[in-house]
């Protein structure tokens, strides 16, 4: 086992919950059917979200005012609102594994243990000849085909941060400023959302997403949209409605400048507003309606997409959109193993992501990045593994994506003084363009620094 | 000599909850008055000179009634560290324990023995209270740290960078505080030398320092040179002039959730140079005025789920705190990095719904129900004493007043919708329950 094998942690603290969540009801089985409710999804699905919410929860239980917030919401979104779907890949992905330049000498010098080869399986990178995909990200090799991925071979930051928090961090937070609080969406939403609308900004994870972490407007987490409900032994019917009516009560309690207090009062209120957001997926029947397979694993990732893709077509006002990819990217040892495992779920459950979408006729509203916080040191280490190095590799998926490459694979022969990979392409660039091209808005008001940066063509 | 403020004001019941809560895991019933008439020297005194180990109450089981296998059953290393939380008579050790687990975050995910992991548990509570130089060698030739941070991988031919940079960047001095990476591949060389066997059906053995793999050369760091082995690495950290106002500022940290003032921080630094000491800080620390005038800080998810069970009188008997915890946000051996926990976001949606699950199943033992025949429990009928009595049922801890009048509001209308003879007898046993349940989940009761 080795080096930061935290990194695999995420990945079994995953399944496990994944376990965990489907455990709840057998605590106490019998989870009833909130009172009132009286619509199946299908039914659901062929209506206005508005409907459906004054159906299930009534004006004694919805303030009134969320319940329009979420209408007008909706309305605002309409069919043409403009979904961005972030994928982390935790831990620092190796670039030069995921496109490897499998002829390249100095790539076999520098890699003599761990250099991929092409076979005669092997998918080239049609933009680069020198280049070839990871068998494990022909799903993406077939999108990119389409030309539906926009790949960045080389982007990252100068003078790249080599811990993974930190880079991580300035990721998340779209600025190399270790004091920054809220993430880049979430300032996106804390200028461009609402006030009463959590599910704009929703983190589809057991925690939130620091990315998406604001200072003022709601947003969520959840594992599933199907698993938010407050069941709660010895209690049912009015008595359940009001005490989960209450929890809204005591989330409005004021705080006074209390900062724990005020998180936890938040986290009520929040979650009382999420809860009625979600009634129409609290339902008996699993699965989310989709009309494609997605893979099969223990992993919830590709669970989690498709309960997104559901929830995009019930029409739920979501813009921005925050997970983690499964796999362990930390690849001090072990590299090959680790990276296939990861890849393999996470590239075949974009596929199918994408596919959903496309069947759905939802796939010109979202458009998907998938990141990491840096990318791998050229040079192999001793135990069968790369270290934490600088520029790294980027995608960005859709059929609004331009589909043609940003920058260009970093010249191996001129690596920084660390031996690490020269960026050509700047992360905060990609924000940019994403905000100014994508979300709708002013990058400058959302990202310090946005204007050194110059837009960069990722969509269409 | 700079000293540190002691806080000189009323030490009562609610000071004495808020010290339990912070230096330990919450009181139990009637405990908050017990320490309060100890006074606030006597009360630290007592957390931080605790005298032997004891256990209070019955030994913790599974669900089906049998005693744990922490080494060996899945979950049972939580269960096992829990019911320590729940029965020890050394709260504060337990809890400084829990912080060198947060410091020094190592996950099972990475070293894969619930077994190497409970050696490493049982080294940080022998030092829990000790000294920060010993505790930082013991943990640097930590069987489960050298598998979590590469340390048996550093080899004078190939050296992996992996723990000098954390011993540096989390440990010891702050991300980029002082050190350059140049320092930490130095540093990564005087580390070299661990090495162990993997055993088919025995797992990872025989630790142990090899001079052949480590690299006896000359090192500079922090622009010293010498032959430094992984000792010197570690006292090298130590005597690193930002060192001792990192440790007391993250030690302050676990404590209080606004940053010493320059005063307090220099006195607490002169407290801890005199040899690395963690106690006197700590009793400086639990004695300043900011902890009990200061704001509050919310519970992590196992002081939560310890507390409830301390409150409640309940011992831990259901493998179900395993996932609430990891829902939550916490799985005892399983920090989310080498970083450890991130205490500032314990609270989101999904956590608070994790936190309701946690309540209610903690709540579970003490349900009121309508039996199939035969009289039911006995539960007021009456708003203000319904609310009184579900407060105590929760060791009637501290609550602000705008709090409990929204539990009350909730009690009121709730009762007041029982219109059929039937609903006036059932609905006060639903009231009862929804009313402990929104106190365990309420916003005062999640940070302290």
């Amino acid at each position: 086992m080795g080096c930061c094998d935290e990194h695999t942690r995420s990945e079994a603290l995953r399944r496990g919950i994944a376990l965990a969540g489907n455990g709840l009801p057998a605590i106490e089985p019998g989870m009833p059917t909130p009172a009132g409710t009286g619509l199946d999804r299908r039914s659901f699905l062929s209506r206005s979200l508005g409907v459906a919410l004054s159906v299930y929860g009534g004006a004694a239980l919805l303030p009134r005012a969320l319940e329009v917030g979420i209408e007008d919401a909706m309305a605002a979104a309409g069919p043409n609102g403009k979904v961005l779907v972030s994928v982390f890949l935790d831990g620092g992905a190796d670039s030069l594994s995921m496109l490897f330049p499998g002829e390249d000498a100095r790539y076999r010098k520098l890699r003599p243990r761990l250099a991929l080869s092409p076979t005669a399986a092997s998918v080239r990178f049609s933009e680069d000849p020198r280049l070839w995909w990871h068998p494990a990200l022909a799903p993406l090799a077939a999108l990119h085909a389409e030309g539906k991925v926009t790949v960045l071979p080389g982007i990252g930051y100068t003078d790249a941060n080599q811990s993974h928090f930190t880079s991580r961090h300035f990721w998340e937070v779209g600025a190399t400023d270790e004091r920054l609080q809220s993430g880049w969406m979430g300032r996106y939403l804390d200028r461009y959302g609402r006030g009463d609308n959590p599910l704009q900004g929703l983190s589809l994870d057991w925690s939130l997403q620091p990315s998406l972490a604001t200072k003022a407007k709601p947003v969520a987490s959840i594992d599933g949209p199907d698993r938010f409900d407050f069941w709660t032994r010895g209690v049912w019917g009015s008595v359940e409605s009001r005490m989960i009516a209450a929890i809204g009560g005591l989330g409005s309690v004021a705080a006074r400048g209390d900062a724990a207090l005020d998180q936890a009062t938040r986290a009520a209120r929040q979650s009382h507003l999420l809860y009625r957001q979600l009634a129409p997926f609290r339902k008996k029947e699993s699965g989310f309606g989709s009309p494609v397979a997605y893979p099969q694993s223990d992993d919830s990732f590709p669970r989690r997409l498709a309960g997104l893709a559901a929830m995009l077509a019930a029409g739920l006002p979501l813009r921005c959109v925050a997970l983690t990819a499964p796999g362990a990217y930390d690849t001090h040892d072990s590299q090959p193993n680790e990276l296939d495992e990861g890849l393999e779920v996470t590239a075949a459950s974009l596929f199918a992501f994408q596919r959903d979408l496309e069947a759905r006729g939802l796939a010109d509203r979202v458009v998907t990045l998938v990141w990491s916080e840096f990318g791998r040191r050229p040079e192999e280490n001793g135990s069968n593994g790369t270290d934490h190095g600088a520029a790294g590799i980027a995608f960005v998926m859709g059929t609004r994506a331009s589909g043609h490459m940003v920058g260009e694979l970093p010249d191996l022969s001129r690596l920084d003084r660390d031996g690490n990979l020269r960026p050509n392409s700047d992360f905060r660039a990609l924000y940019r363009s994403l905000i100014e091209g994508w979300l709708g808005g002013d990058a400058a008001a959302v990202l310090p620094g946005a204007k050194a940066f110059r837009p960069i063509p990722i969509l269409r | 000599m700079p000293s540190v403020p002691v806080y000189k004001g009323r030490f009562g019941v609610a000071e004495a909850e808020r010290l339990l809560w912070r230096a330990g895991f919450g009181p139990r019933r009637g405990e908050a008055r017990r320490v309060a008439s100890l006074g606030l020297e006597g009360a630290v005194r007592w957390l931080t000179h605790p005298g032997a180990e004891r256990f209070t109450g019955r030994p913790p089981v599974d669900e089906k009634g049998r005693g744990l296998a922490p080494a060996d059953a899945y979950g049972h290393d939580h269960l096992w560290w829990l019911d320590r939380m729940v029965r020890t008579n050394r709260p504060l050790v337990e809890r400084m324990t829990l912080v060198w687990h947060d410091w020094f975050a190592t996950s099972n995910a990475g070293v894969g023995s619930q077994k190497l992991m409970l050696a490493q548990n049982r080294m940080l509570r022998k030092f829990a209270l000790g000294n920060f130089r010993y505790l930082l060698h013991a943990v640097t030739a930590d069987p489960a740290m050298l598998i979590w941070l590469s340390g048996v991988d550093n080899r004078k031919e190939s050296p992996n960078e992996n723990y000098a940079r954390e011993l540096m960047e989390l440990f010891t001095l702050g991300e980029g505080n002082g050190y350059s990476e140049r320092d930490v591949r130095e540093q990564a060389r005087a580390l070299t030398g661990f090495r162990n066997e993997w055993r088919e059906g025995r797992g990872h053995v025989n630790f142990r320092f090899d001079r052949e793999r480590h690299d006896d050369g000359i090192k500079t760091v922090f622009g010293k040179r010498g032959r430094y082995d992984w000792r010197d690495s570690c006292d090298l950290c130590l005597r690193h002039p930002r060192h001792a106002r990192f440790f007391v500022e993250k030690l302050w940290s676990y404590f209080i959730p606004t940053p010493p003032n320059a005063r307090t921080r220099a006195g607490l630094e002169a407290l801890y140079r005199r040899g690395y000491d963690v106690r006197p800080v700590l009793q400086a620390i639990l004695k300043h005025p900011a902890l009990y005038n200061g704001p509050r800080m919310v519970k992590p998810p196992i002081v939560l789920n310890a507390g409830l069970l301390r409150a409640l009188g309940r011992r831990v008997d259901t493998r179900s705190w395993v996932w609430l915890g990891e829902g939550a946000g916490q799985r005892l051996f399983y920090p989310p990095s080498v970083a450890g926990w991130d205490d500032e976001r314990w609270l989101d949606t999904a956590t608070f719904r994790a936190r309701w699950a946690m309540a209610n199943e903690a709540l579970s033992s003490v349900t009121v129900e309508q039996p199939k025949r035969g009289p039911a429990p006995k539960v007021p009928h009456q708003p203000a004493a319904l609310v009184e009595a579900a407060y105590r049922t929760l060791a009637k801890p501290s609550v602000r007043p705008q709090s409990r009048a929204a539990i009350t509001k909730f009690v009121k209308r709730a009762l007041s919708d029982a219109d059929a003879d039937w609903e006036k007898d059932a609905y006060p046993l639903l009231v009862m329950n929804a009313a402990r349940q929104l106190i365990a989940v309420s916003p005062d009761y999640q940070a302290a």
